[in-house]
């Protein structure tokens, strides 16, 4: 339970890194909270060479606004997505996952970046990534880019990153007046990954809905949109009848993975169940909004 | 070939400068290289919480922080947290409510009391069972852990408890 001998290094910008990053021919992992890379290394399923410590480097923090969206920065910890200002009064969505990952002491440490770039299909953030459309700003040798959330993740642990390459910021749509959201999964217990989650973003005309977007964790390889679902209630009333069918489109939007504990066909119908809760809470919302 | 690297750090209000492999965690620094072995090590992939310790006030696994990660930070162990007496009155609470009996889970059980002691206010049972939920208990069931953190939220909000 030790990680093997790695030489750390620490840069003071994102030029540095990548200048490790090469120097290390490829045998260097970057290191932000380190908090799912270091159990990583204890249990030997990695072992590079070089750790990069980018924990210190300035152009990956801060949290701005910038027009319609607010600009938020990959070194981000889990515990501001609870305090910021900006993150709860513009990116509530994000404010309302943050409960759900891990315990305390983890999230002092844990950031958004690490674990948006780790893309593990149960992890909370990624998937209210999703939920709200955010873009990713990645830093690579030759330049900046963006990439959608759709694009971003591709597989089991794989995304649109390159390797070498970093995740700066996250640039998220801001909350309007007309949207409605909601997050909640279920887990056996408190701080554990989640048998199922999903966060939701309602964008309302009164008591209709204009345009939904629905993101759940531990469905698929990936975080996924419920697109099915997502057409469901687009241009409808939200109501009973909106939810039921919108609850069973999601066979046909998730992939839930299967094993003893929750086999498939229960991870969908949690997934139902909770995508009703969810929805069923935002009628109110929306009626009182109206 | 052994790989070193120096860190500089601040431990339990103490300057300590040492020459170490970067691959030691903080607390296996703590532990061997200091002689603090109140910080203790179950799991090793932060699933327990005995090895937590604060690092700039803020409570922390040391077994997921690299010691050269600390460069520059002031840590505090449950030495240092003991001796300073700020936590005399959490571990009265736990020996009156028995909430220890092999105690190897106590000391970063004392560094979550603390963290979530020091905003003012009483918290809910429930909140003090979903701040210890990374804290792991084999012997006492937890409740009295929660009924020693309760006292003592109480008793700092100036309320009278029932012994
Ligand atoms: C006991 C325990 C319980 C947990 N429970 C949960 C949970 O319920 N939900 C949840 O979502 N997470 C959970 N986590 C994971 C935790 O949230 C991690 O902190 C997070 O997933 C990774 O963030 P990090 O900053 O620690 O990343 P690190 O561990 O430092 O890095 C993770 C990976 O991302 C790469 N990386 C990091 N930052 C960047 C960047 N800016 N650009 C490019 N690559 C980068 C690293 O190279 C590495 O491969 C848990 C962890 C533990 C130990
Ligand atoms: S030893 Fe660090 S959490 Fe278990
Ligand atoms: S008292 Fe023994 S593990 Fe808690």
């Amino acid at each position: 339970m030790k990680a093997r001998a790695f030489r750390y290094v620490r840069p003071a910008t994102i030029a540095e890194a990548f200048d490790a990053f090469a120097e290390a021919g490829g045998e260097a992992s970057y290191l932000a909270g380190g908090h799912s890379l270091a159990p990583a290394l204890a249990l030997r399923l990695q072992a590079p060479d070089v750790l990069i410590d980018i924990a210190h480097i300035g152009a990956l923090r801060g949290i701005v606004l910038d027009g319609d969206s607010l600009r938020i920065g990959a070194l981000t910890r889990h515990a501001e997505a609870l305090t910021d200002p900006h993150i709860a009064a513009h990116a509530p969505l994000l404010r309302m996952a943050a409960p759900h990952v891990a315990h305390p002491a983890i999230r002092n440490r844990g950031t958004l970046g690490g674990s948006v770039a780790l893309a593990d299909p149960a992890a909370e953030f990624p998937a209210v990534m999703l939920a709200m459309g955010a873009e990713m700003e990645i830093a690579g040798p030759d330049g900046h880019r963006r990439v959608p959330a759709e694009a971003f993740f591709l597989d089991l642990y794989q995304t649109a990153l390159e390797p070498g390459e970093l995740l700066v910021a996250f640039h998220v749509p801001i909350a309007r007046p007309s949207h409605r959201w909601a997050f909640d999964e279920f887990a056996r217990r408190r701080g554990d990954y989640a048998v199922i989650g999903a966060g939701v973003m309602l964008d309302m005309d009164g008591p209709t809905v204009a345009e939904a977007r629905i993101a759940f964790l531990s469905a698929a390889a990936t975080p996924v949109r419920a697109r099915q679902a997502e057409s469901c209630l687009a241009g409808r009333l939200l109501d009973a009848g909106a939810i039921a069918d919108a609850q069973q489109a999601l066979a046909g939007d998730l992939d839930p993975p299967d094993d003893e504990q929750t086999p498939a066909a229960m991870r969908l119908h949690l997934g139902r169940v909770l995508l009703g809760r969810l929805l069923g809470g935002l009628i109110d919302n929306a009626a009182v909004a109206a | 070939m052994t790989i070193t690297a120096s860190v500089t750090l601040t431990i339990n209000g103490e300057d300590v400068t040492r020459e170490i492999e970067p691959r030691e965690t903080l607390a296996d620094f703590l532990r061997r290289d200091m002689q603090l072995t109140g910080t203790h090590t179950g799991c090793e992939m932060g699933v327990c919480g005995a090895c937590l310790v604060l690092v700039d006030g803020k409570a922390t696994h040391g077994c997921l922080v690299f010691a050269v990660q600390a460069e520059g930070s002031t840590v505090e162990t449950i030495e240092g947290l003991s001796e300073r007496g700020i936590i005399g009155d959490i571990q009265a609470a736990f020996h009156e409510r028995n909430a220890l009996q092999c105690g190897f889970c106590t000391p970063g059980m004392l560094v979550t009391a603390h963290s979530m002691l020091a905003p003012p206010g009483v918290p809910t049972r429930e909140e003090i069972r979903d701040a210890l939920s990374g804290n792991y208990c084999r012997c006492t069931g937890y409740e009295a852990i929660v009924d020693a953190i309760e006292a003592v939220a109480r008793q700092r909000a100036g309320e009278e408890v029932a012994a």
